[in-house]
């Protein structure tokens, strides 16, 4: 790897020992970029969670972090992904399990307490059940909330916004008004096989033998441009810029360049950070600050 | 009313001498969301007992801006912004795992000079956070003073931000595949002066004003003790797991960057209560200021970006003068680059314990998500346990040694 990412105990063997404490438990275990990540099942996470913790040789004694991720596309369509760490064989694992807006996900707290708030957090964010979590409550969105934002079809300006009414004194609720549609670009190219279709795509479809793909008929081979003809006052000329070129400056073959450097503001040099301004010079400042010079006889002086 | 005086007369008369107890109910209060030692808008609700906390219940999320959300629908570059807003206390050490993540994705070669000068701002941060820590948990246990010499020094941390990347808290220098642009010398030397003279002058001062005070003491010795067997079930990370004596620090165990190259101690606390956690951030004050050291003096000279121009826009004066460089500058700014398939949990010692980006790609220019691990998550969860029994005065003891700021664990 070259990348400096944190680098910690090798990945060697985790997987077999995986595999030999509760391997009929692993749907699929893979070393990508460097992570172990096992897929188990879900009915028996809370087994393959005290395997990972005490099994000699895995040892994950703790759990840093429960995230979960929405695939809209799955039939199952939740990632809920477990970070254990090891800390006596400086390693880190994944777990992952899949689930659905209906099927509970056993509750790993009764192993780490800690569990229950970031169980809590994907309820809230993605609407997963934990069976087993004594306090599965909303914990980030805001007290009253309807929804799971973190939903790949739940809107990024959200449904519902609120203000200080002045009238009814109070905060309220309404549905969200956008001065301007949301717009969310895709950089997909669409020669290389975006998944969409662009305005004036759909015609292509059923087209007949001697369509092209614009719709129109092929245009016939054209003619060769017709020779220039003097034309009227004002016309574009038909001389290309070579000619001009050539035409007005026969003389001067070297170009001087309009500056000596290409002018950025790179650094210091060229953006004159850290340098006194003019006027500000330490010289040029009054010896007494409480007086101001001036050019001629003043009160001051 | 008259019948329950005339009882309670009635009850002195007869021969029980006790003063006629009722039963009393638990009191339930709220603490916050806006309260100075809430340190954000932490909503705390606590069961009390006479002045003994029985429970509480924190309420997170009064600051939940969705970032996660709002990273999905940006690129790669756009999203490191917002990590500067999660812990606004250590902004530096937030986009740290961010561009440590993509750049594993990537497996970006990263220069060396970039990797010292991301280790070096990283200890800055450090430093930075924990001058507004020190200060504030002294403050919330009565002491003003200390508070106010800290953040002389936690001021000159955001001049030196400023110096480096043009403002004084949010300051996006990290870039994927290095840092946005290369120090002026002067600026190196002025650290290394202020860690030489200036730091070590203001900073023991201060600390010298409450690490053997009595009060100080008496206010945070066996308060909230953490033994190891409940730091690692509930997650604890950074010198709230270092405080419980467990030497876990993951510049250590599992170095990124330059951290391999420098040396460094690990303090460890032997108590776990709310003064092992203070101390153990006063010793990893003085460890900062050595491994800036140590970095100014290994520091080599050379590029502070990686070369390779798919990921890292070309220079501006590059820029003007080659046509290959004029398109990557284009592409880069609007499509940005793109990040193979995959997904990496990276995880770095942020000054506050283990902040992790839990990072998934779909081989498109955005990040399909980024999950964030806040550190504040597990350690607020914690204080139930933690209060049980203590009273009142002591919630805001333990908060402050806790280190928690709102921007990380709301998101």
């Amino acid at each position: 790897m070259k990348a400096p990412a944190p680098r910690y105990a090798s990945n060697e063997g985790v997987i077999d020992a995986a595999q030999a404490a509760f391997g009929d438990l692993i749907v699929e275990a893979k070393d990508a970029v460097g992570e172990v990540s096992l897929t188990v099942r879900r009915e028996r996470l809370v087994d393959v969670m005290v395997a990972l913790r005490d099994t000699p040789g895995l040892e994950y004694q703790m759990l840093m972090e429960i995230a979960g991720a929405d695939y809209p596309q799955r039939a199952e369509r939740f990632d809920i992904v477990y970070h254990l760490l090891s800390l006596t064989r400086n390693h880190r694992i994944r777990v992952r399990v899949m689930t659905d807006e209906e099927q509970p996900v056993p509750s790993v707290t009764e192993i780490w307490p800690v569990a229950g708030w970031l169980e809590r957090e994907v309820y809230d964010l993605y609407g997963v059940l934990f069976d087993g979590n004594m306090d599965l409550r909303r914990i980030l969105t805001d007290y009253g909330f309807q929804g799971h934002p973190l939903r790949k079809d739940f809107p990024m300006t959200g449904y519902v916004e609120m203000r200080y009414s002045e009238e009814a004194k109070r905060v309220v609720y309404e549905p969200v008004s956008l001065a301007q549609d949301f717009r969310n670009f895709d950089f997909m190219s669409p020669w290389e096989g975006a998944a969409y279709v662009l305005p004036g795509d759909e015609k292509v479809t059923g087209a007949g033998p001697g369509d092209t793909p614009q719709g129109k008929p092929a245009p016939t081979p054209s003619a060769p441009p017709p020779p220039p003809v003097p034309e009227a006052k004002g016309a574009p000329t038909p001389v290309t810029a070579d000619d001009v070129v050539k035409a007005g400056d026969a003389a001067s073959k070297t170009v001087e360049p309009q500056a000596k450097r290409i002018k950025t503001m790179e650094g210091p040099q060229d953006s004159g950070v850290g340098q006194n301004e003019p006027g500000n010079l330490p010289e040029q400042k009054p010896k007494d600050p409480d007086i101001m010079p001036s050019k001629h006889e003043g009160q001051n002086q | 009313m008259t019948d329950t005086v005339e009882a309670m007369m009635a009850r002195d008369t007869v021969k029980d001498p006790n003063t006629g107890d009722v039963a009393i109910q638990n009191y339930t209060i709220n603490f916050g969301p806006q309260h100075p030692a809430a340190h954000g808008v932490l909503r705390l609700v606590l069961e009390l007992d006479g002045e003994i906390v029985e429970r509480v219940d924190p309420h997170v999320g009064l600051l939940h801006r969705g970032t996660e959300k709002l990273i999905e629908y940006k690129t790669y570059t756009q999203a490191l912004p917002y990590f500067d807003r999660f812990d606004y206390c250590s902004p530096m050490a937030m986009e740290h795992s961010y561009v440590l993540a993509v750049e594993k994705l990537l497996d970006l070669e990263v220069p060396i000079r970039a990797q010292y000068l991301r280790t070096f701002f990283a200890e800055l941060t450090r430093i930075k956070n924990h001058m507004l820590n020190l200060g504030s948990h002294v403050m919330d246990v009565g002491a003003m003073t200390p508070n106010l010499w800290l953040f002389e020094l936690r001021e000159d941390c955001m001049n030196f931000y400023e110096r480096a990347s043009g403002a004084r808290m949010h300051a996006n220098w990290f870039r994927v595949g290095g840092v946005r642009q290369d120090v002026p010398l002067k600026l190196l030397t002025d650290i290394a002066d202020w860690l030489d003279t200036r730091l070590p002058r203001l900073f023991e001062d201060a600390i010298s004003l409450v690490a053997e005070n009595r009060i100080f003491k008496q206010r945070n010795v066996d308060i909230a003790i953490v033994n190891r067997e409940d730091a690692m079930r509930w997650g604890f990370s950074g010198p709230m797991i270092r405080a419980a004596g467990i030497p876990w620090d993951i510049r250590r165990s599992q170095p990124y960057d330059a951290y391999d190259r420098v040396e460094f101690d690990i303090p460890v606390g032997t108590r776990g209560d709310c003064y092992d956690r203070f101390m153990v951030r006063v010793e990893e004050v003085r460890q900062s200021a050595r491994i800036m050291k140590q970095c100014l003096q290994q520091m080599p000279e050379g590029p502070v970006k990686s070369l390779d121009n798919k990921v890292v826009p070309p220079s501006r004066g590059a820029m003007k003068q080659s046509m290959e460089a004029l398109i990557h500058h284009f592409k880069h700014f609007t499509e940005g680059f793109h990040v193979p398939e995959g997904e990496v949990y990276v995880a770095t010692e942020s000054p506050k314990g283990e902040f992790g980006v839990y990072l998934v790609s779909d081989g498109s220019n955005k990040p399909y998500r980024c999950k964030v691990r806040p550190t504040a998550f597990s350690h607020l969860q914690a204080m139930d346990f933690m209060s049980k029994g203590h009273m009142l005065a002591d919630t805001t003891a333990i908060l402050g040694a806790m280190d928690i700021v709102f921007g990380e664990c709301d998101r």
